[in-house]
């Protein structure tokens, strides 16, 4: 029995020594796999969300769609592992996932001492205010002593904090662990108000009971940019998600999309020719192939078709363009170019 | 060679087939083993965060939470540290699994001694309940509680109004709160002298009866001394105790004592639930007393309820102990399934929020799996020290 004991606990230890190995590199490894784990909300229209069939969508689904697409030039070669605020940064910590696209918030803790580093901004968030119609509240201000259903793990709950306290009031913070159940807390009247990103409130918003009874305060209580995340550490990786992202930006910025994408690669605009890799080698310095973003642009599209499709005015979220706009329009979305 | 003269005495074997020397070496490699295997599995994970540029330790504990926790019974606010909502989670954990192994205790001997009645109605009733909350997953149970039952209250504005000093709402029960003036320490002084004096009463009395067998009535004098005494000294010192009683204000109550539904439901799904079980346990104990004890405490003409309490009961704890241990390690531990609704226990608030803020994953993972286990190891050693009073005592 106790011989048995020892040479088990010796097979197990034996086990985890091999477990120590070297930071791998990740794009070998998703190109080895043939496929992309890229986690995911578990369920945030807009975001990321199953349909009936099992199939993802949302503009984060299509972040993860677009790496895909560029390293193995299939959009579909993505597993999604939906993941709870708080499971999020453990599972790409620990390999679990190659790239988290999870509605988070670029701050400097998680940038560095998680060891994390954040690709760019697919979405400009801040956070807001969800009220009853009924209350009779028209500002943020006159929140006094309200009880506020938000998420666990987020920033959200620190910058409510931050907001009543700056602002001398008092609230009660219930808090729960996924959004479903903060936004099912809110419909129930344990809360005065949901408090989250408001492209957020825009998506729970349209899963209440009664949609209408509910509207979103004017006041944005702090800024959300929201991105792709990676490990640290592996700067061949980063850089490919960092700049499939700036390629589906700097594509809109050059008129590039996915209906005119086949057109484009006989343009004879020097910008238009490095995006596509008809001119220069930008996908041979990032370890991909040269025409990588167009595989991108045309199984995913640019980064206007993403937002339109999945948040824009023309979706149940109607979502306006606003802040993330390219900077030519009026807003900050702005994309080093491909030289 | 005279070899079979003399019956050889057996010479001591070679260390390796002496069974003593074998099992000791082999323990001494099992344990050894052991350390080895926990010393790496530490030494692998701190080198594979370091390489992965993850920060380590427990310097967190110092640095500003920054975050709201609805519910404490110790002083909390945003300003203060991680390490006091460690102990804000740990206090509000115990206060649930605290209030609900008091009552599931409770709830759990009444059924279960109802289960065994001779009235078939009640008894019925109680084998009913322990059928249907023994048998529905607990984390269903909390959701009912919560959403279906606490959350069909009115809000507060219409909040169930009772003589305009305690109010129920979705919010939580609203109760009046004592503000305890100057002077109002002496109803303490005369709370614990009373309970001294009915201790040292009811150990005479008990001396007294084994003396001479008459009985003192205890009960009824502990009745009048306890509530009374505090009474007289509130009278005396001019009534210096105040009630804060809660007042509708903006969106909800201001004043008095809060108890928040998340509280309420957990603490309902986590007391019936268990008591179901205890209940089983109570009856099996109390059936494991052959019924020659009954009939010879009646024999003796002892009445029914003395013969249960004073015959029964002691040598049924003898069974119920050791599994009713076990119901109580269970409550404790499915306490983190507060989780769910919102209440802020250990979990909820350590091992959620601040393990989010601050991501020292492995850090905070030890650390609550480290107080469960005292926690347990605690209530086990309790329940251990109370066995052993009530084991039979073989003389």
């Amino acid at each position: 029995m106790k011989k048995t004991l020892l040479t088990a606990s010796l097979a197990v230890t034996g086990l985890l020594a091999l477990g120590t190995q070297a930071q791998a590199a990740t794009l070998d490894d998703v190109i080895d796999a043939g496929e992309l784990r890229c986690g995911v909300s578990n369920g945030l229209p807009g975001f990321s969300q199953p349909d009936s069939d099992g199939n993802w969508t949302g503009i984060d689904v299509d972040t993860c769609r677009a790496v895909a697409a560029a390293v193995l030039g299939d959009s579909d070669a993505v597993q999604f592992i939906p993941l709870t605020a708080a499971e999020r940064f453990t599972a790409l910590q620990s390999g679990e996932i190659d790239v988290l696209s999870r509605n988070t918030t670029w701050t400097t803790t998680r940038d560095s001492s998680l060891g994390l580093n954040f690709t760019g901004t697919n979405y400009y968030d801040g956070q807001g205010f969800l009220v009853k119609t009924a209350l009779g509240v028209e500002s943020a201000y006159d929140l006094d002593g309200a009880a506020v259903c938000t998420q666990a793990g987020t920033t959200t709950e620190l910058n409510l904090a931050d907001f009543f306290r700056a602002n001398d009031m008092d609230y009660e913070a219930v808090v729960f662990d996924t959004s479903e159940a903060s936004a099912q807390g809110f419909d129930n009247n344990r809360c005065d108000i949901l408090t989250s990103d408001t492209s957020q409130l825009a998506a729970l918003r349209t899963q209440l009971s009664n949609p209408e009874g509910a509207e979103i305060l004017p006041e944005i209580i702090s800024k959300e940019p929201l991105g792709p995340v990676v490990r640290q550490g592996d700067d061949e990786w980063f850089n490919v998600v960092k700049w499939v992202l700036f390629g589906q930006i700097n594509a809109e910025e050059y008129g590039v999309t996915s209906a005119n994408v086949s057109d484009m690669l006989d343009s004879g605009d020097p910008n238009v020719q490095r995006i596509l890799g008809t001119d220069g080698n930008m996908g041979e310095i990032l370890g991909l192939d040269d025409d990588f973003m167009v595989a991108v642009l045309e199984q995913v599209g640019n980064y206007g078709e993403m937002f339109e499709r999945n948040v824009g005015p023309d979706t149940p979220l109607g979502l306006q363009r606003g802040t993330n706009a390219l900077w030519t329009d009026g807003g900050i979305l702005y994309a080093p170019p491909f030289r | 060679m005279n070899s079979n003269d003399l019956p050889t005495r057996p010479g001591r074997p070679k260390p390796w087939n002496d069974p003593r020397v074998r099992s000791v070496a082999f323990q001494i490699l099992a344990a050894l083993a052991v350390g080895w295997v926990g010393y790496s599995l530490f030494q692998n994970t701190i080198a594979n965060m370091e390489s992965r540029g993850i920060s380590t330790g427990f310097d967190f504990l110092d640095s500003t939470a920054g975050f709201g926790i609805i519910m404490s019974l110790i002083e909390y606010d945003e300003s203060m540290t991680y390490g006091r909502t460690f102990l804000v989670g740990l206090v509000n954990t115990l206060l649930v699994s605290g209030l609900g192994i008091l009552l599931a205790t409770v709830v759990g001997f009444i059924v279960g001694i109802a289960r065994l009645s001779t009235n078939w109605l009640v008894a019925r009733v109680a084998l009913a309940y322990i059928e249907i909350f023994r048998n529905i997953p607990l984390l269903l149970q909390i959701f009912f509680w919560y959403f279906a039952v606490l959350g069909a209250l009115p809000g507060p504005r219409q909040a169930v109004n009772v003589g305009d000093l305690a109010f129920m709402s979705n919010r939580g029960i609203m109760l009046p709160a004592p503000v305890f003036g100057p002077g109002s320490g002496w109803m303490g002084i005369a709370l614990i002298a009373a309970l001294v004096g009915v201790f040292f009463l009811a150990r005479w009395a008990r001396r007294r009866q084994a003396a001479t067998g008459q009985i003192f009535p205890v009960l009824p004098i502990a009745l009048v001394v306890i509530p009374g005494l505090p009474l007289i000294a509130y009278l005396a010192t001019g009534m210096p105790v105040t009630w804060d009683i809660p007042e509708m204000g903006g969106f909800n109550f201001r004043g008095g004592i809060q108890a928040i539904p998340e509280l309420g439901a957990l603490l309902l799904a986590l007391t019936l639930y268990t008591a179901s079980f205890i209940a089983e346990i109570v009856r099996s104990g109390i059936t494991s007393v052959s019924g020659g004890q009954t009939e010879a405490a009646a024999a003796l003409g002892l009445p029914a309820r003395r013969i249960l309490r004073l015959v029964v009961i002691p040598q049924a704890l003898r069974v119920i102990i050791p599994p009713l241990t076990s119901q109580y390690l269970n409550l404790t531990k499915n306490s983190s399934l507060a989780v769910a609704i919102g209440y802020p226990d250990l979990v909820n608030v350590f091992m959620g929020t601040t393990l989010n803020q601050t991501g020292r994953a492995v850090e905070i993972v030890a650390m609550t799996m480290a107080v469960y286990l005292f926690i347990s190891l605690a209530i086990s050693l309790l329940m251990n020290i109370y066995n052993r009073a009530v084991a039979l005592k073989e003389r």
